[in-house]
């Protein structure tokens, strides 16, 4: 008897996306940084492994598009929550098209696929930071008002509240889920700012666990079956710190995953995949 | 009317005579009491003989004054005899009807008559009750009728609990009357069944009343889209509907509830249940819908079925409405719902099940692929009873974000279209379909509307300084009231544990008193926990949920937007109707003395004629002096301050922000003690202070008020002799006269506005007592203590620092007010005169020249240990031992005063405003600088446009008021006057601002934020002028 926003966190499918060469080169940035493309590709595999080995998720891959640097970030194409699927509007223009493979890989998988047809907004989901009971998007250099209108309007049930991304590319730049009411934030200013809002703009009660590296706030929570809590978080090579943190959750199943190289392109963990519920609510 | 009595009500009368028999049976003791005194008050009256019989005994027992003034009445009708006999037996109501039939030839006396009865009742009414019962108050003459009536309903119940405490009373009478309807419903409900007879909730001698009153038809269109038409009478109240629909619908949790009607605008209000409903509807249209008031955020808590059966249709038509939004898979879920718990099991050799379904209305945007989706999860809820199919969809729809979120179309304050929606919550602010902010109730000190304008002040954060007022602008002057009521009454019901008490705000509200006046939410689960009756059978009829899609809960309408309300005329300016000064002092209950916050509303005084007796008089002063008792007499709150106090100070990181706030506090005292010699004796530790003055003006076509919140700590400790708790209780006791004497004052005045529902503006503190628990959102928690300690350190600061003035000036005002308004309610003096409630502000209040030099020694007393304060505080190092001399001697002053029974003589002056005051400190600013070796600079900024408010001709005062509120380097102190100069209402704020800081503040910004925020709070008004005071410490030179 499944209902309306019930069991945050279940996921049965994944897409991702290939690591195109273009990448290393291309792939906009916003700090100059050396991207190592063979090591991205074995971060990247790894990453796909963990979700479909250890995880056991259905992947569906889609394949790299040498004319899309940024296209292993699929995150940012689609929000996909309950068997509703949003294709966005990406904020970067050269980002555009990426959402043409993508609206393709959710009809195959049978979600109601709605698409953001107008022309002023802008919306990438790595902006969109769902909870479980709510949306809050942030308003940033890639999401505009009008685009967190139009998700306001695909997804009904859920109050969309906008929150200001004054620093950083994205709002899960600095913040994601880690478990059901459980907020991972950075201890940046602006990132304790943004929770800030967000608990005050919600109804309901988080609890934050809060990491000193901005980056490392940004961690993949699943729900699934014979696992229980799923954490993918980042390694104690990349942020010791933060890694220690982690290690706190006991209840969590926890794995790191590296992402050094992506991370030099603003790719963070949710980055690299759409996480699909297909027994999904109903 | 009364005295309209045709023939053709009597054979309604006769049906109700029969139909009061149950009622009469069931009647209660007090009911007979009361009965019993009523007919004996009839009975004084010639009369047949063997009447006279019947009513003897009684009226041995009644007071001879009671009797004298019966003894009054003219004619001695013959219908007055009915009342007389409701207490005895049925055959005496056999009778009853007999005399009914008979011809009424002296219909009128006899009206007059049974008025002139109540109206006794009415008065002893009024002495039991020690004016806590908001109808009990005086009324004026033309409103004196509904008055009556109002009295004669509460006669039963309020005669009970008057010996308890004003709000356990209040509560119990509450419950009493939940009681005696219930039970009354079931006397009906085996009786007569769906029969009408409107007596049935009343005193019998409502029953003679009603003989006399016109029946209306009223037409309540139900949750299942069917119509309940219900006879009325044309006075009956709003409740009374409520309650007649409420049983009809054999519903018990009807709190949840409530009945709308359209106003003449076609927006869709909520009937007032303690209002007459003629009064509300304002139109011969008795149309009204049966709705959900309050969303129960949990409706699995609800106990019975039937409840949520209602909540169910309710929600149904919200979603098919769209008023309550949600995505393709919740419409197609609920609805799957909908057709389990009308329909039963789906059947599959049901022929063509999709066109059946398609008549029904899930979703504004049904199509078949919606119905579909629809009958295939129908499908999966085999088994299911309607009941659990109910609770399913209701664990759904109240996850919906919109559930119960009442919505309201609004601007912002740069014009931008918003939504502002209402909920258990708080308020939400919602652009599209964006949320873009939320206030929660905890973060919330008042709401108030003033014409078009929604206002809400908001506790400031963590990092914030200074309490900050959001302004909306509602489509028209109704929408802006509408959303203020819906408000109050969310904020009651969900957040309160009972409703505040409508007995405080009558006495403390010039403007609109309206308040909640059902019960909370915790009282309604306690009552419905103890609901003990079999689950009531019900239909669940295919709701029609098409053909009600309209008549929904109040929907708000954009064409509404366009509509400007007219405004309203310049007339009432003076004629004491005036409908807005709140005086709303949450101090006044014990209760919160224990709270985590206190505030006391600083009152605004409103001046009024009154025709008081000097007996009304004193018998207030009697009660002032009993409520003082009983204040002083109070357990002190329990002192949890100086272990928080030493937690923060040893915490807080800014040890050095409490030092200018110490000495921030000392300079406002200084600035404001009328004796100016101390002014800047202290400036020598200050780094700068730097004062901006901003005085604000408007003049408003409308007769309106500048209400202004005053919200300042009562927490105050005075002196390291004097414990804070006294200090709270003395605020207390303060609060409490302030509360009494204006009741004395504006008795009158009160009920007639409340009748006239022209109030422009209203304010209501959603302060919660401290029995609620704060656990919302942790967040808010932290706040509100953090703003708790923050005050405390203050007060501590202001002790620590041995700043003597700053303990005792506070105090003056305090005490003084009482008295001059005590004065002043004996002395009659009329609105015009300007009055000054220095009592107002728990610190700095000082400042006002009002404090008249004709006071008595308290006023005196004042400057004297101001100067000896400020000097001790001068010359702190060497010489400590002065300040404790000074303090001690203070505290053990205070006491003295405190309780003074016998009410200083002190004089009340009119405020003098604007040009003299700002002379004056000019003065004062020259005239200091000998003493102290500081640099002052004046800076006067005046805008053109600054007219002669301060010139020779001054208007004529009608209210002055003044707030305090400090922040950390920053005292306010915001002072309004209301003149009405030839008709035309001007409301002046001025506004002290001492920011204190060394150099490192940036004063021009501080100023320009003061502006700003001035600005802000006050939209409609123009800053006119701007005086920048500057004191620059010079050298230490130590003379």
């Amino acid at each position: 008897m499944a209902g309306l926003m019930a069991g945050f966190g279940h996921f049965t499918h994944a897409v991702v996306r290939g690591v195109p060469a273009s990448l290393a080169k291309e792939a906009l940035r916003t700090n100059q940084l050396e991207v190592d493309p063979e090591k991205a590709q074995r971060e990247h595999d790894a990453y796909v492994e963990v979700l479909r080995s250890k995880l056991g998720l259905e992947v569906v891959e889609l394949p790299a598009d040498e004319t899309l640097p940024d296209c292993v970030f699929v995150e940012d194409a689609a929000v996909v929550c309950g068997d509703t699927a949003l294709i966005t509007r990406p904020g970067a223009e050269s980002r555009r098209n990426e959402t043409e493979a993508m609206k393709c890989a959710l009809k195959e998988l049978d979600l109601n696929i709605m698409e953001m047809a107008d022309e002023n907004a802008t919306l990438d989901g790595g902006d969109v930071l769902f909870t479980g009971r709510e949306f809050f998007v942030g308003l940033s250099k890639r999401t505009n008002q009008r685009g967190a209108e139009i998700l306001a309007d695909a997804f009904k049930d859920y109050a969309v509240s906008t929150v200001p991304v004054l620093e950083g590319l994205h709002l899960k730049s600095f913040c994601s889920m880690g478990g059901p009411g459980l907020i991972v934030i950075g201890s940046s200013e602006p990132a304790q700012k943004a929770l800030k809002i967000m608990q005050q703009m919600s109804d309901h009660r988080y609890d934050k666990l809060t990491v000193p590296d901005d980056l490392a706030a940004n961690c993949i929570y699943m729900n699934l079956p014979n696992k229980g809590h799923v954490l993918l978080h980042c390694t104690p090579e990349e942020f010791p710190e933060s890694a220690k943190v982690f290690e706190k959750l006991k209840d969590h199943m926890l794995i790191p995953v590296s992402n050094m190289e992506k991370v030099k392109v603003d790719g963070a963990l949710t980055c690299c995949s759409v996480l699909i519920n297909k027994k999904a609510n109903i | 009317m009364t005295t309209e009595a045709g023939s053709e009500t009597e054979i309604k009368e006769k049906a109700e005579g029969s139909v009061a028999q149950p009622d009469q049976s069931e009647a209660t003791e007090e009911n007979q009491e009361v009965v019993n005194s009523e007919s004996a008050t009839t009975e004084g009256v010639e009369e047949k003989k063997e009447k006279e019989k019947e009513g003897k005994g009684i009226s041995r027992f009644l007071p001879p004054w009671l009797k004298k003034q019966k003894s009054q009445g003219q004619v001695v009708p013959k219908e007055t005899s009915p009342t007389k006999e409701v207490p005895s037996t049925q055959e005496e109501v056999g009778k009853v009807k007999e005399e009914e039939e008979e011809p009424a030839p002296e219909l009128n006396g006899h009206a007059e008559e049974v008025e002139k009865i109540e109206e006794v009742k009415l008065e002893e009414f009024k002495e039991k009750e020690a004016e806590s019962h908001s109808n009990a108050s005086a009324d004026t003459q033309p409103a004196k009728e509904e008055k009556i009536e109002e009295n004669i309903e509460e006669i039963p119940e309020e005669t009970k609990p008057a010996p308890e405490g004003e709000e356990q009373a209040e509560e119990h009478q509450q419950q009493q009357e939940e009681e005696k309807k219930e039970q009354a419903e079931e006397v009906e409900g085996q009786g007569e069944g769906g029969e009408e007879h409107p007596s049935i909730f009343q005193s019998p001698l409502r029953l003679v009343r009603k003989a006399k009153m016109k029946m209306v038809v009223c037409h309540v269109t139900l949750l299942d889209g069917t119509d309940f038409s219900c006879e009325v009478e044309k006075r009956a109240k709003g409740h009374y509907l409520f309650f007649k629909t409420c049983e009809h619908l054999n519903l018990l949790e009807k709190d949840y509830f409530g009945l709308t009607y359209k106003d003449s605008h076609e927006q869709r209000c909520w009937l007032d249940p303690t209002k007459e409903i003629k009064r509300q509807i304002r139109s011969n249209n008795w149309q009204f819908a049966f709705n959900v008031k309050f969303y129960p955020p949990d409706p699995s808590l609800l106990t019975e079925d039937l409840t949520r059966y209602l909540l169910c249709l309710q929600l149904r038509e919200d979603v098919a409405s769209g008023r309550l939004p949600c995505s393709f898979v919740t419409h197609a879920l609920l609805g799957s719902y909908t057709l389990q718990a009308e329909f039963g099991d789906y059947e599959p050799d049901q022929p063509r099940p999709l066109d059946s379904i398609s008549q029904l209305t899930f979703a504004p945007n049904q199509n078949k692929e919606m119905e579909e989706k629809i009958l295939e999860l129908h499908k999966s809820h085999r088994g299911l009873t309607p009941a659990l199919a109910d609770t399913q969809f209701l664990e759904n729809a109240k996850k919906l974000s919109m559930y119960g979120v009442d919505l309201h179309h609004a601007k912002d304050s740069e014009g931008v279209d918003i939504m502002l929606g209402v909920c258990a919550n708080g308020l939400l602010v919602y652009k599209d379909r964006l949320r873009i902010n939320r206030f929660a109730w905890p973060k919330i000190l008042k709401i108030s509307y003033k014409r078009n304008n929604f206002y809400i002040k908001i506790r400031p954060g963590e990092t914030e300084q200074f309490e900050s007022t959001v302004g909306f602008k509602l489509p028209n002057h109704r929408s802006a009231k509408r959303l203020w009521k819906v408000c109050v009454e969310n904020h009651s019901f969900f957040r309160l544990n009972t409703p505040e008490p409508p007995t405080k705000a009558r006495f403390l509200t010039l403007g609109s008193k309206f308040r909640y006046s059902g019960r909370t939410q915790t009282q309604t689960r306690l009552a419905s926990s103890l609901i003990d009756r079999p689950a009531p059978n019900f239909d669940r009829t295919s709701s029609k949920r098409i053909s009600r899609s309209l008549d929904g809960a109040p929907v708000i309408s954009i064409t509404e937007a366009g509509r400007v309300s007219s405004p309203t005329s310049l007339t009432g300016a003076g004629n004491g109707r005036e409908p807005t000064l709140e005086l709303h002092s949450d101090s006044k209950s014990p209760l919160r003395v224990h709270g985590d916050n206190i505030y006391v509303r600083h009152s605004n005084l409103m001046l009024e004629d009154h025709d008081k007796t000097q007996e009304e008089v004193l018998k207030h002063q009697a009660s002032i002096s009993q409520l003082k008792r009983s204040f002083m007499e109070a357990p002190p709150p329990s002192p949890p301050q100086p272990n928080q106090w030493e937690k923060r100070l040893t915490s807080s990181p800014a040890t050095t922000l409490r030092i200018q706030q110490q000495q921030g506090v000392s300079v406002t005292q200084t600035e404001a003690t009328p004796a100016d010699d101390a002014n800047f004796s202290d400036t020598k530790e200050l780094g700068k202070t730097t004062e901006v003055e901003i005085e604000e003006t408007v003049v408003i076509q409308e007769v309106s008020k500048a209400t202004k919140p005053a919200v300042v700590t009562v927490t105050a400790s005075p002196s390291p002799a004097a414990p804070p708790q006294r200090e709270v209780s003395e605020q207390e006791v303060k609060a409490a006269e302030e509360a009494t004497l204006q009741e004395a004052k504006g008795g009158k005045q009160e009920s007639v506005s409340s009748e006239s529902e022209s109030e422009e503006e209203a304010e209501y503190h959603p302060n919660v007592p401290s029995s609620i628990s704060h656990t919302q959102i942790p967040e808010e928690k932290e706040e509100e203590e953090e703003e708790g300690e923050a005050e405390r350190e203050q007060e501590e600061d202001k002790s620590i620092g041995n700043t003597v003035a700053s303990q005792e000036a506070p105090l003056v005002p305090v005490e003084v007010s009482p008295s001059a308004e005590a004065s002043s309610g004996e002395g009659e003096k009329s609105r015009t005169e300007g009055k000054e409630e220095g009592e107002g502000e728990t610190e700095e209040s000082t400042e006002d020249p009002m404090v008249t030099p004709d006071e008595a020694p308290n006023g005196h007393a004042l400057p004297e240990e101001g100067i000896t304060g400020l000097i001790a505080l001068a010359e702190e190092e060497e010489t400590p031992k002065v300040n404790g001399d000074a303090s001690l001697a203070e505290a053990e002053r205070r006491p003295q005063v405190i309780c003074c029974s016998e009410p200083p003589v002190v004089k009340t002056e009119m405020v003098t405003i604007s040009d003299t005051f700002a002379a004056q400190k000019t003065e004062i600013a020259t005239k200091e600088v000998p003493i102290v070796h500081t640099e002052t600079k004046t800076i006067t900024y005046e805008a053109a446009q600054l007219d002669g408010s301060g010139d020779g001709e001054p208007g004529v005062l009608m209210t002055a008021q003044t707030i305090t509120s400090e922040s950390l380097c920053t005292t306010t102190t915001t002072h309004i006057t209301k003149t009405l100069k030839g008709g035309l209402s001007e409301t002046r704020i001025e506004k002290r601002i001492v920011i204190t800081g060394d150099s490192d503040i940036d004063h021009d910004q501080a100023l320009a934020q003061a502006i700003k925020e001035a600005k802000e709070q006050h939209p409609d008004m123009s800053v006119t002028r701007v005086v920048v005071h500057k004191e620059t410490e010079l050298a230490e030179e130590e003379d």
